[in-house]
């Protein structure tokens, strides 16, 4: 009996679980997958408890429901990883061996490498929204607020769901226009990028938004510490942005075991290097890596781990056969973006290809509009988590094909 | 298609990235980091070749990254590069510019 042990049971995790469950035979293999949480939160409804559009509840079930049967689900923290010796340790002091291993551990956001960030004014004046835990106290606060300046800020470029920010921004102007006052709230969106937008087809179709929603953007501007005392973020090139509420967005490391099991890499944030294409591990040929825990330049999401699914079940499998890893991920990523008052826009792009307008062909379903504000988007947004619960985590095949196409879209 | 014009013809995107990072020599750095107002020495080069190690390596970079990378801390890559470090440094490490998915 040979072990394929997966660690986390989030999002990537649970989907290389009830893939791997249909592909490898049952009294060959066994397989087991571990994590710490019970709870498997569907984090792109983060962004919607803030404004109330969800509630805590209708975002959060158990991990467990969506473990295969067949897999073997251990609740518990890893602790170390032995690459040499194929081994794992967990906090609780048993060990696991593995013949294979998939690192699905995701990233989390730490404040505190921020200076002044976790300070006084932590969940009082600053708020993330990445956790859950953050997003419903924004809630609260976001119910009873009198308005002000709100400054919606990122500590760096590298960040689950790089749009979010952004979503939350359009959101919270439609938010106070509906509570009748927009015209209390100044907002700001800081960034250490050279622009909200930065890819050209993006900021020519999109920039818009910012100006016609009245949003100010402060760009290049790269956090050095937040001073409590005076509600000020100040850059490392001493400029200065002051806020009465300040939605930030932390900077995101991997689990800090990958740097215990020295599996990350030398810049200390825990990604794991990762063949870009091939989801290998750099440093173990039995070692994958799928999802926000790599260091591929992707961004850190759903869509993307999803697809990444596709082609490391194919690799999982030309390894186990002793064969050349042939399945290639294209850095395929797809999302909406909500932008307030009911619609959205959506997004499709890999490693090469910028997001492009034209159409995005879905059978059944029929052609969605790219890098177009509507409402078939945001019903569309609202849709995936039906699809999140009952058919993307499960493994259930989505009409999307894994690596980006170009038809439908327009280049010129 | 936009061309820098410096000593030879080398193919640019539209704010001035080179294309190919194959393109690249220490001279043409020079020449971008002096478009820049930058002087480029020692220190300057060593965050330049370590940009573009990782960058082919097919690394996700950012300016934490290179903040924790030993050479300098974030504070001196600010000083070597002032204004936005890291887009700066990728333009004269002759690397795509520092996006974000949009």
């Amino acid at each position: 009996m040979k072990d394929l042990l997966i660690l986390g049971a989030g999002t990537a995790g649970t989907m290389m679980a009830n893939k791997l469950i249909r592909h490898l035979n049952k009294k060959e293999w066994k397989i087991t997958i571990v994590d710490k949480d019970e709870n498997h939160y569907y984090q792109p409804g983060f962004l919607f408890v803030p404004f109330g559009i969800y509630q805590p509840h209708e975002i959060v079930k158990k991990k467990s429901e969506f473990i295969p049967a067949g897999a073997h689900f251990i609740l518990d923290e890893v602790k170390n990883i032995l690459g040499e010796e194929n081994k794992v340790e967990l906090k609780s002091g048993k060990v696991l061996t593995y013949d294979i291993l998939i690192i699905a551990t995701g990233v989390e956001p730490v404040p505190e490498e921020t200076e002044g960030l976790k300070g006084d004014l932590w969940y009082k004046d600053i708020f993330d929204f990445y956790s859950f835990e953050g997003a419903v106290k924004l809630s609260e606060k976001l119910r009873t607020w009198e308005g002000g300046k709100l400054v919606i800020q990122l500590n760096e470029s590298i960040i689950k769901c790089p749009v979010a920010p952004l979503e939350f921004t359009f959101l919270a102007d439609s938010f106070f226009q509906e509570r009748g006052m927009r015209d209390k709230v100044n907002i700001t969106y800081v960034t250490p990028l050279s622009g909200a937008f930065t890819k050209p087809k993006a900021t020519a179709m999109l920039n818009g938004l910012l100006e016609e929603k009245q949003v100010s953007v402060v760009p290049d501007f790269y956090v050095q510490h937040v001073d409590n005392e005076r509600k000020v973020l100040v850059s490392y090139d001493e400029r200065e942005v002051p806020f009465d509420l300040l939605v930030t967005v932390p900077v995101n490391k991997g689990d800090r075991m990958i740097a215990a099991s020295e599996l990350g890499d030398d810049d200390g944030l825990n990604f794991v290097p990762t063949d870009k294409h091939t989801l290998q591990s750099k440093k173990f040929a039995n070692m994958f890596v799928i999802g926000d825990a790599t260091n591929v330049p992707a961004s850190k999401a759903g869509s993307v781990a999803h697809f990444e699914a596709d082609i490391l079940l194919e690799n999982i499998l030309h390894y186990i056969k002793g064969e050349p890893l042939r399945a290639q991920f294209d850095g395929h990523s797809n999302c909406f973006i909500e932008t307030g008052h009911g619609k959205a826009a959506l997004i499709d792009f890999n490693y090469t290809t910028e997001p492009l307008p034209g159409k995005f062909p879905i059978p059944v379903v029929g052609p969605m509009e790219l890098l177009k504000v509507n409402r078939l988007n945001h019903y569309g947004k609202l849709m995936f988590r039906w699809v999140y619960w009952h058919m993307l985590l499960t493994g259930i095949k989505l009409p999307v094909p894994t690596h980006m196409s170009m038809a439908g879209k327009v280049t010129a | 298609m936009e061309t820098m014009t410096l000593s030879k013809p080398i193919e640019t995107d539209a704010n001035g990235y080179l294309k190919d990072p194959n393109q690249w020599t220490p001279e043409l750095a020079h020449e971008i980091a002096n478009s820049l107002h930058i002087t480029l020495t020692d220190k300057h080069f060593e965050v330049l070749n370590w940009l573009r190690t990782k960058h082919a390596e097919g690394v996700a970079l950012s300016i934490r990254k290179v903040g924790n990378s030993g050479i300098v801390d974030i504070k001196q890559f600010y000083q070597l590069f002032p204004g936005g470090p890291l887009k700066n440094a990728a333009k004269i490490a002759g690397i795509p510019k520092p996006v974000s998915c949009i």
